[in-house]
């Protein structure tokens, strides 16, 4: 380990970062944190208790369970009704509510629902059970699309038969600029989420920081660099220039990552997706490209859906739009809670409801 | 499902492309040694490198001067806590 830095520093710089916001802030200020490590990293360290009460900090929709359609998760439920197949998934999405059921539901019942932690483990997984259909539940943003698609090729190259993914992979940029072009969408600023931009690099917000003339800042996930991110974005707004702003150069770069960004390019195509409360997206969805269809687990199996219904009550899609706070929903911390979780957002890490829920009850504002 | 926390690169096996063998590293990070597949990372890291991991993959690699200022930022937080 590096030796350690005398920790009154950090304070210090943490005082001086909420000082200097104090000073600049221009306005009452609503800044969207786009991601769903930075609302949990928020809450737990109580960063809204730093800053001024005119910065509303709200969630956006970048967690990769909570904005996976109901008709997607049907279609995964479906699948595990399957007696062949075996589902791989990260661990997240087996409690979320389906129109009937979960998949945590569909395993007590019998289906085999394995969780594992990385793609190449259910591809490991359908090597070692070659009389079963090991089939991967791809749910993630860019910095996911990219590992699943280095586990495709070595699945071609290894000649496996019985591996295949459902992919329901998304890219960020276009559910941004889907939010914007909502005209009652109010934001002042987008903090951006790290490591996704270490894959898509800073230059992919240029065009939506050009369009809507909204200031975007990269930041990383400790507090002192959402407190920077989050100077970043009121002094650009103080100074009434938006712009594209790394603050976490140290994992990002302008470009991303020519590497991941190419294999990805290799495995998939982008076509447009529905999102949870965001509805249909032009080009923002990742499906398996045709020469490696026999990988992709929608060309094989004939998934029978039911006609999808969202959790009664549950506002998740308002949540996600951030047109409703977690509060607003009356089954919240009533019907809905971790243990009893009615919609996705409170069955995810990541979620909104589930970060309120847990860190920040008395502190929302 | 980001965990922001860099690991250290302890030794460097396989090959890229060649996914019989594939191109890994074990990682160490808190005392837990692990395996991560090297195949999307931006730089081929060297032995001493630190490495961001998602989901088994590497994605990013960096210096140690880098890797300082976050494990620095996490050992705040942790007495902080
Ligand atoms: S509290 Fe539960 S029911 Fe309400 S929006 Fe959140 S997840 Fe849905």
């Amino acid at each position: 380990m590096p030796e350690m830095k005398d920790q009154s520093t950090e304070k210090i710089e943490i005082q001086r970062l909420v000082k200097d916001i104090k000073k600049l802030l221009p306005k009452p200020l609503k800044i969207m944190e786009v991601c769903g490590t930075h609302t949990m990293s928020i809450f737990r360290h109580g960063i809204r208790s730093l800053l001024p009460s005119e910065i509303q900090l709200v969630s956006g929709p970048g967690c990769p369970v909570c904005v996976t359609d109901q008709g997607d998760l049907d279609k995964m439920i479906g699948l595990a009704q399957n007696k062949d197949v075996v589902i791989t998934t990260f661990g997240d999405l087996i409690r979320v509510p389906g129109s009937e059921g979960s998949l945590a539901l569909a395993r007590a019942e019998g289906a085999q629902v394995e969780i594992v932690y990385s793609p190449v483990d259910a591809l490991g997984l359908a090597q070692k059970l070659p009389d079963k259909q090991v089939v991967f539940l791809g749910v993630g943003f860019e910095t996911t699309a990219p590992t699943v698609a280095a586990t495709i090729l070595q699945a071609q190259a290894l000649n496996l038969h019985n591996f295949s993914v459902f992919s329901c992979h998304k890219v960020m940029p276009p559910a941004l600029e889907a939010l914007f072009d909502h005209e009652d969408f109010a934001i002042d600023g987008l903090l951006c989420p790290g490591h996704v931009s270490s894959i898509i690099g800073a230059v992919a917000y240029e065009p939506l920081c050009k369009k809507f003339g909204i200031p975007c800042v990269i930041a990383g996930f400790e507090p002192i660099d959402i407190l920077q991110g989050i100077f970043h974005l009121v002094l650009q707004i103080s100074q009434s220039a938006p712009r594209v702003f790394n603050a976490y150069p140290r994992a990002v770069n302008r470009l991303g990552n020519p590497n991941a960004l190419a294999l990805m390019d290799k495995v998939f195509f982008k076509k447009n997706t529905e999102w949870r409360g965001l509805g249909t997206i032009k080009d923002s969805g990742l499906a398996i490209k045709k020469e490696f269809s026999r990988f992709d687990a929608e060309k094989r199996y004939d998934i029978e859906t039911v006609c999808h219904q969202e959790p009664k009550g549950c506002i998740c899609g308002e949540i996600i739009r951030a047109r409703a706070l977690p509060t607003d929903c009356p089954l919240f911390a009533k019907r809905c809670s971790p243990t009893t979780p009615v919609g996705p957002c409170m069955v995810s890490s990541e979620g909104t409801c589930s970060a309120y829920y847990r860190y920040g009850r008395d502190e929302s504002k | 499902m980001c965990l922001a926390v860099p690991m250290e690169v302890l030794e460097i096996k396989g090959k890229l492309g060649n996914f019989l063998d594939p191109y890994r590293a074990v990682v160490e990070a808190g005392g837990t040694k692990t395996e991560v597949r090297l195949d999307i990372v931006d730089r081929p890291p060297n032995k001493g490198d630190y490495v961001i991991v998602h989901a088994g993959f590497a994605i990013h690699t960096l210096t140690k001067e880098e890797a300082q200022k976050s494990l620095e930022l996490l050992d705040d937080m942790a007495q902080n806590a």
